[in-house]
This record gives C-alpha cells, structure tokens and sequence, in this order.
C-alpha cells in the first residue's frame, strides 16, 4: 500500500513533466551539461589513474602507497592544512569576537580587512611574503636575517592570511547568534568572565569552530596559488599534480594525485555538511542581538584589541608592500619608484587584461542565471531526479581546483568536445566552479519568497519561462546581481582550475602574475595583481551603485563559502 | 444538460517523503460544483482543504483520482493552461508592480490588445473601489486594498473557477464582514462558478451555496447552510457547526418520515427520513443549546442542576447535569424577561421537538 502510492506519485512526476515539455526540456538540457562538466572530467580522472592505457592496472594507484614521491606531498599538505586551520581559525576567532562580543572601536574598518583577501587573488598574500620576508625582502634586508622563507613557515604563514576570512565569516555569523543573555545568566550565577567565556560562549561556538576548521582545512588543501609561489622543498599535492601534468605530461601520475586530493576534501566535506552543520542548529539559539555588549572588561577589550590591531597591520603591510614593490624598478636590488611595471603590464600583459576581462564577462552572466534557474527548479519544482540535480552541480563545492582543472584536460582533450586551446574551456571552468556558491545564495534567496507569488502567475497563463523572467528574476535581481559580482570577482582572481586549460591564445592575469614571479619579476607580479585588484574593486563599485540605485537594497558581494 | 464546471472523482493525496512517511491529505474526495455556484470547503486546519484546492489549480497533482473542469480531464494539464484563478490566502502579489500591472498580468498573458486591458482593469477596479491607485505599487496599499487587488487580478481574466483560499485570514476582524460580503456579491454579479476554502464556519454559511464539510481528507458531508446545521450527517458535522449536545436515545417506533424515540423518560416523535433506523435501536439525539426551553422543575422532559452560567448579555448559557450525571448545554436568548438562574437551582428543560435530529450510534 505504502509504496504503491510512492510509485503512483512517481508515475504522476514523469507524466507532469511529459506535458510540461519547456520544463522537460530545461531540465533535460541541464542535466547533460551537468554530467558532461561536472560528472564526465571527475570519471576521466578516474579512469586515467585506474585504467591507464585503457586496461585496468591499478600500478599507480598503489604506487601511491609505496613510492615515497607520491605520499609525501599528500602528507605535507596535510601537515599544512591543519596549522593552517588551527592558526587560521584562532585568528578568525580574535576578530570575530573583538567585533560581535565586545565594544571596541573601529568595527567597520576591522571587519572590512578582514575580508579583504577575499575580493584579491589569493597568492598576492605568497607574493607579499617574500616581497617582505624572502631573500630580497624588506624585513629581511632591514633585520639582516639569513632565514629562508620557502617552505613550512612560508605556506603556513601565507595560507593562513588567505584563509582565516572564511573562519572569521563563519565564526561572526555564529558568534552573533549566541544570545548574550544566556552570557549574562552564567555571569550572574557568579561566573567568572573567563568561566564564561570557556563554560558557555566557547561550548556554543564549537560547531561553528569545527566547521571553519574544516573549510579552512579544506581550502588550504586544494590551495595551488600561494604554494606554487613560496612552497620552495615542501612539495604539497596541488603543485605535485600540477607538476606531473603539466612538466612530465605524466597524466596517470597527476590523475592518481587528483584522486588523492579529491578524496579527504569530499570526506571533510560531507562531515561538514551532514554532521558539524547539522549540530550547530541545535545549539546556537536565541535572537541576534546587540544588548549586553556595552561594558567590556578591560582586560578582555585590550588585549583583543591589541591582536587585532596588530594583525590588521600584518595585512595591511603586505598589501602595502605589494603596492610599494609595484612602483619599484628591480624589487631589492633598485628600489626607485617608477611605474614601468605597469607600462609593461599593459604593453605586454594588455591582451591578458583584454582576454581576463572578457572571459570573466562571458562566464559571469551565464554561470548566474545557471545558478538561479537551478536552484529555481530545486527549490520550486517537483521532478524525477531533483535530488540528483542538486547533489551534482553542488558536488564542485568540494571538489579542489586543481582536481577540476586536471578532469578538464583530459576530458577535452579529444575528439568529440576537443576544448583544449579555447576560450570556452576556460569559461566552462568558470561557470562549472563558481556555480554551488549562486546556487546555494539562489536557494537561500528564493525560500524567502512566498511561492504563491509565482503561482498566482502560473495560474493566471503565464508558463515555466514567463513565471521565471517576470516574476523570479526580478524578485531576486538584487541578490543576483550581487551574487554576479561573487562570480566576476572569482574568475577575475582564481587560478587552481584555470591554469591547467590556459593556453598560447587564451591568457589570463592569474597566470601571467604566477609567470613573472616564476621568472623572478616580482615587481611586475605585483603590478599584475594591483591591476587585478584595480579592476576587482571596480566591479563592486560599480554593482554596489547600480543595486542601490535601482533597489535601494543594501548590498554584498563577498558570499560566505 | 450537464452543467457541472468542476468535478472531482475519488481524489486521493499522499504526500509522501521517500517511501518510509506518508501522510495522507486528501482522501477519496468527489465533489460536483453547478454553473455560478459558490462551493465551500469547510473543516477544522488540516484536513486537507489547501490541498483540494490546490489539486484543482494544479499546483499538485492527485496520487490517485480525477478532476475535471468543463467535463474535461485537467489531471495533467499545467496550472496556467486550467484557466482557473486563485485568490491566495497572502495574496500573493507581485510586489514589483504596480495595482494596474498585477491585475493587467493575466490579459497580458493572453495577448489581449492594450486599449481593451486597460479598459477591462478599470472596470474590475472599479467594481471593487480602487479607481485611482492604478499606479500604486501594491506594498504602499492596506491589507484590504491588497485583498482587493488580488480579488481583481483572479477575476479579470474571466477565469472557469475562481478559487480562494482563506482570503480573509489575513483581515482584521471588521474588515472580514464587509470583504466577505463584496466576494459573494461579485461571484453573483459576474456568474463566477466559485471554490471556497476556510475554517470559519460563520464565514461559510453566510457565503456559499453549498458547503462541503471535510475532516482528515474526507468529505463528511455537502449541503446548504441550513441543512449542514440542522441535519448534520455525523458526529463531527454536528460537533463542528455550531454547538451540540448528545443525548442518548432508543427508538421506539418507526414511520413513515418520522420515528419515535425514548428520551430521558419522554417518547417524542421526530420529523426524520427513517429509512436507517429500527426499532429498539441506540441513537444519539442531537440538541442545539438553543433549542431547549428552561422551565419549572417536574415540567418539562427531564430535570436538571445548573452548574455554571455564562451570561453575555444577550444570551445566557447554563451547563447542567442531567440525573444520569451528564453534562447539557443549554442558551437562553433574552435572558431578562426570565432573570438569571442561580448556580445549584433545579430547573426543568424541554426540547423542541422538530429541532431533534438523529444520528446512528457511531463506534
Ligand atoms: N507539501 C506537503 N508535503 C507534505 N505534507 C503536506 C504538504 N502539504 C500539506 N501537507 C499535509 O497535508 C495535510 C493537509 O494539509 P492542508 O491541505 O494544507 O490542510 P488545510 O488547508 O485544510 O489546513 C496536513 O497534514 C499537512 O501537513
Ligand atoms: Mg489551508
């Protein structure tokens, strides 16, 4: 009985959508791009790691467990990952708390360095490491220090400047929801503050901190742009992948690499998801509030005060010295100001700038609309395989760059979708790896509309694509369009994935920026990411005025990964 | 000729989350609305009303069962291809438009020329008050207004049905009457055949035609107003309209369109099609309060103690205890020409006999 009806109601599904062919078609046309972009490249990794050659012969898969070139990148980045996640989310935890649990001054300016390295490629952070601390670097040079910052220390301090913004985004929004009354009646039950703090703030934040760990740690894994740069002997995965395809064109190694790479990021992944994200609903409760913040003991206020400033000012030193090392004619050894490097950025780095640009244009307004018809068709409809659809093009969430970027190479690389050397494998990228952030934001977004809106339209004639250009659309235009600017920003600053499908005629600054600091260059590497930033913050200057002035709606590019 | 505009035949929902929990919604509902005719669905939250109506626009499809609209199957038909209309219980407005664009929506949808949408949305403002806010944006309107706007937005298009779901939820109390009022005089008016759906059963008798009254996804009973109150087909029908004490009772003797029953130690005989019952059969005996007279004790039917009064003025409701321990509730209207009964009296109760309505023992 039980399941005769289920089956009846499966039947209906498949009938509805029969009648409904714009639906049928649209959702058809997703799902294939979905498996040929998301599915296809992860099973050619598969393949060409397990079945090398075309005959199943699992060598280097268990060479994996034998040759120490293959376990020691993954062990090094596990080394790295969990520093980077302790200290990363140790620092993230001092500005969430200095801004939402007590009332120190300058809030706004804190919050915003703090999320700084969000909107900025990410390595600039590897690249101001060594512009200070490196041979040639101003610390170094100015301390006579004879240290080598290349390797452990340097992947370990980089990442966790690039990182910590995604613990402290998490631990604010936790922090915040933690109802200080409930502070204040431990407080009154004749607590001591730090009793307080460590019997009933830090217990209720512990989900919140187990899942920033865990992204932190997922993030630091999959990160091939500082380590590319600073990991000097300490080879890590990402590089060690990159490296086998790219300079032994020994794709089963790389694929093998991948595999490695792919499986504790999507196990990390699920447990954050299915266990960390889940507990932290029962345990944070209470309404969001200001009240009970007014009075900061003073020798809780300082000393957190003090570590903010202070690490402000390691983040603001090193976007300092990239700026300064832009301006200088050879970093070190001449130090007059000039700006040569970004003449010679634009003379020969203009048609990268052109390329970027457009590329990032392109991707940008079709991977936007991909996130938000599919989380639309989530969210709205009802059909055979939505579950599917929403597992599938969130599955890229927890797929590392480099993973994406290998799949792509040996997916398009032959014949019938040869992509490699084109714009579009660039753009598919792009759109493919940007797409779980617009989807889980469309999701969020459009269960705060009362479906009843959309069907008062339906109801009145209007079908599938109507509802979705009249009514949806412009119901979610403001948050689209901040969410497009997320997107713009990611492409303009992302280098993991794209590196690998970069070619002679499709170039872009991420990775003409990696090249002048390959060659040494590092005044025009820094030249390169200015103009990155230039161009970043101008795109959100421009969107955060067009969204206000059309909606008078507040604004927020920078979405919470 | 056949003139019923929607028919639902064994309707089953089951909503169903994987195959381990279903809840069953809807369950084999059949129901016929007439040409012109305002049909309501009447039953306590929960049981399945939304869900009815739902099926009909489409926004769900029925597990089992087919709905016709027209004499035409619609089972698997699109909600925008139906032509029915739906009033939503938060209205559902696009609230990105102006009042003359929310209501213009559904003839732009079908392409109908600009003079004549603009003709057409100024006479269905008109109807309702709104000339003059057609360039209003729908967030600056009250709740009224808003009700109003989508009353008008459903009804321009000239739907086949009209459906609402519990437009008035939303108003506050006074506005209910008036609003309720305007919706029975405008699917008069225009001929709208019409599905109403709400809780409030002063709202369903004072607006429909007929009422279906529904409980955990069954259909319990479809009558007018008059003959849901006083002829309530079960238990739950009685419970729920209105207010009703059940008192035990054997049948005596069986006619023709009457029965005879014992009551407390009275024979009365009741005006009532008896076809279902038999002699020496248990029933219940349905008494509205208001209809039972309090008088001297030892003169009526039966004597009883008053436990409580609740005096609001224009009535006075006593609870009793009959001799047999039961409770009774019984109102008087008018309270003053008889002055008010003291808690502890012993009064004397008499039924009116045509207002009795038997109902067969339920397990
Ligand atoms: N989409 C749904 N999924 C699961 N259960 C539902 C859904 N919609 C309604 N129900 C259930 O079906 C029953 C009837 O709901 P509904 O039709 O909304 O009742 P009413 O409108 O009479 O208050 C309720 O038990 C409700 O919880
Ligand atoms: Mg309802």
């Amino acid at each position: 009985m039980r399941l005769s009806s289920y089956r009846r109601e499966l039947q209906n599904e498949i009938k509805r959508l029969i009648h409904d062919p714009v639906l049928l078609s649209i959702v058809v046309v997703i799902f294939a791009l979905l498996i040929i972009f998301i599915i296809f490249p992860l099973v050619k990794v598969v393949q060409f790691s397990l079945w090398p050659g075309g005959k199943f012969d699992p060598k280097y898969f268990l060479n994996f467990f034998r040759k120490t070139y293959y376990w020691r990148p993954l062990i090094n980045s596990m080394i790295v990952g969990s520093l980077v996640s302790l200290f990363g989310t140790i620092v993230a935890f001092i500005f969430a708390y200095g801004i939402t649990r007590t009332d120190i001054p300058g809030k706004g300016i804190f919050r915003l360095i703090a999320v700084m390295p969000i909107v900025s490629p990410p390595f600039l952070i590897a690249l101001a490491a060594i512009l200070l601390l490196g041979n040639h670097g101003v610390i170094t040079d100015a301390l006579r220090l004879n240290w080598d910052i290349y390797g452990l220390p340097g992947l370990v301090l980089t990442e966790t400047m690039a990182y910590f913004p995604i613990a402290f985004m998490i631990l604010e929004g936790v922090l915040a929801k933690i109802d200080p009354s409930i502070e204040e009646a431990a407080l009154d039950m004749g607590a001591s503050k730090l009793r307080t703090f460590l019997t009933v703030t830090l217990p209720l934040a512990i989900p919140g901190i187990a899942s920033a760990m865990l992204l932190v740690f997922i993030r630091s894994l999959e990160d091939f742009g500082n380590p590319v740069v600073i990991q000097g002997n300490f080879q890590v995965l990402t590089v060690a992948a990159y490296h086998a395809v790219t300079g032994m064109y020994n794709m089963p190694l790389g694929a093998t690499l991948a595999i490695f790479m792919l499986l504790p990021t999507l196990m990390i992944f699920i447990v954050q998801k299915y266990y960390v994200a889940r507990r932290s609903y029962i345990t944070v409760t209470g309404k969001p509030s200001g009240v009970g913040l007014k009075s900061t003991e003073p020798h809780v206020k300082y000393p957190v005060l003090a570590l903010m400033i202070f690490l402000s000012g390691v983040i603001l030193l090193m976007y300092g010295v990239v700026l300064f090392g832009s301006f200088t004619k050879i970093w070190g050894i001449d130090n007059t100001l000039t700006i040569q490097n970004y003449l010679y950025v634009f003379k020969v780095g203009g048609q990268y700038v052109l390329d970027t640009i457009q590329i990032a244009l392109i991707a940008t307004p079709i991977g936007g609309v991909l996130s938000i018809l599919i989380a639309y068709l989530v969210v709205r409809k009802r059909f055979i395989g939505r579950g599917a659809m929403e597992f599938i093009s969130m599955l890229n969430f927890a797929v590392p760059g480099v993973v994406v970027g290998i799949g792509y190479i040996l997916a398009f690389n032959t014949p019938p979708l040869r992509l490699s050397g084109t714009a579009l494998i660039i753009i598919l990228v792009f759109i493919f790896r940007r797409m779980p952030v617009g989807i889980r934001d469309g999701i969020a977004q459009l269960q705060q509309i009362d479906p009843s809106i959309e069907e008062a339209s339906s109801s009145l004639g209007a079908g599938f694509f109507r509802t979705f250009t009249r009514v949806t659309l412009p119901l979610v235009a403001p948050a689209f369009l901040s969410g497009l600017v997320y997107i713009f920003v990611r492409c303009m600053t992302a280098i993991s994935a794209v590196v690998f499908v970069v070619s002679a005629s499709w170039q872009l600054l991420t990775v003409a920026l990696l090249y002048e600091v390959d060659q040494a260059n590092l005044a025009a590497a820094a030249a390169y990411g200015y103009v990155i930033i230039a161009i970043v913050l101008t795109a959100i200057v421009f969107m955060r005025f067009v969204v206000e002035r059309l909606f008078q709606k507040g604004f927020s590019p920078i979405a919470r990964e | 000729m056949n003139d019923l505009v929607v028919r639902f035949e064994h309707i089953v929902k089951v909503f169903s989350e994987g195959t381990h929990r279903e809840v069953r919604a809807v369950d084999d509902f059949s129901l016929s609305v007439a040409r012109g005719q305002l049909v309501t669905l009447l039953g306590p939250s929960g049981c399945g009303k939304t869900t009815t109506l739902r099926i009909l626009a489409g926004f769900e499809s029925a597990t089992s069962g087919s709905v016709y609209i027209e004499d035409r199957c619609v089972n698997d038909i699109p909600p925008q291809k139906r032509e029915t209309s739906m009033v939503f219980q938060s209205y559902g407005l696009f609230p990105h438009m102006t009042v003359y664009e929310n209501v213009a929506y559904g003839l732009k949808v079908k392409h109908v020329p600009k003079a004549q949408i603009k003709r057409q949305v100024a006479e269905v403002l008109s109807l309702v008050g709104l000339e003059g806010l057609e360039r209003r944006s729908v967030g600056q309107l009250s709740g009224g207004q808003q009700q109003r706007v989508a009353l008008c937005r459903a009804i321009v298009t000239k739907p086949k049905v009209l459906l609402f779901d519990e437009p008035l939820s939303n108003l506050d109390a006074k506005l209910r009457k008036g609003t309720r009022e305007q919706i029975r005089r405008l699917q008069q008016e225009l001929g709208i055949t019409s599905i109403y759906v709400t809780h409030d059963q002063a709202e369903a008798m004072s607006i429909s035609d007929a009422i279906a009254v529904m409980n955990v996804g069954r259909l319990q009973q479809l009558g007018t107003a008059e003959e849901i109150y006083s002829r309530p087909a079960n238990r739950f029908v009685a419970d729920f309209i209105g207010e009703a004490n059940f008192l035990p009772a054997r049948i005596i003797e069986v006619g023709d369109g009457r029965v005879t029953i014992r009551i407390f130690e009275t024979e009365i005989t009741v005006e009532q099609d008896s076809t279902n019952f038999s002699p020496n059969e248990e029933v219940e005996a349905v008494v509205r309060p208001e209809a039972v007279d309090v008088i001297e004790v030892d003169q009526g039917d039966v004597n009883a103690e008053i436990l409580f009064s609740h005096y609001t003025g224009s009535v006075v409701l006593y609870a009793l205890k009959l001799p047999d321990g039961s409770r009774m509730e019984v109102q008087v209207a008018n309270p003053k020409e008889r002055g008010l009964l003291p808690v502890g009296a012993r009064v004397g109760l008499r039924l009116h006999r045509k207002s009795i309505h038997l109902l067969k023992k339920e397990l």
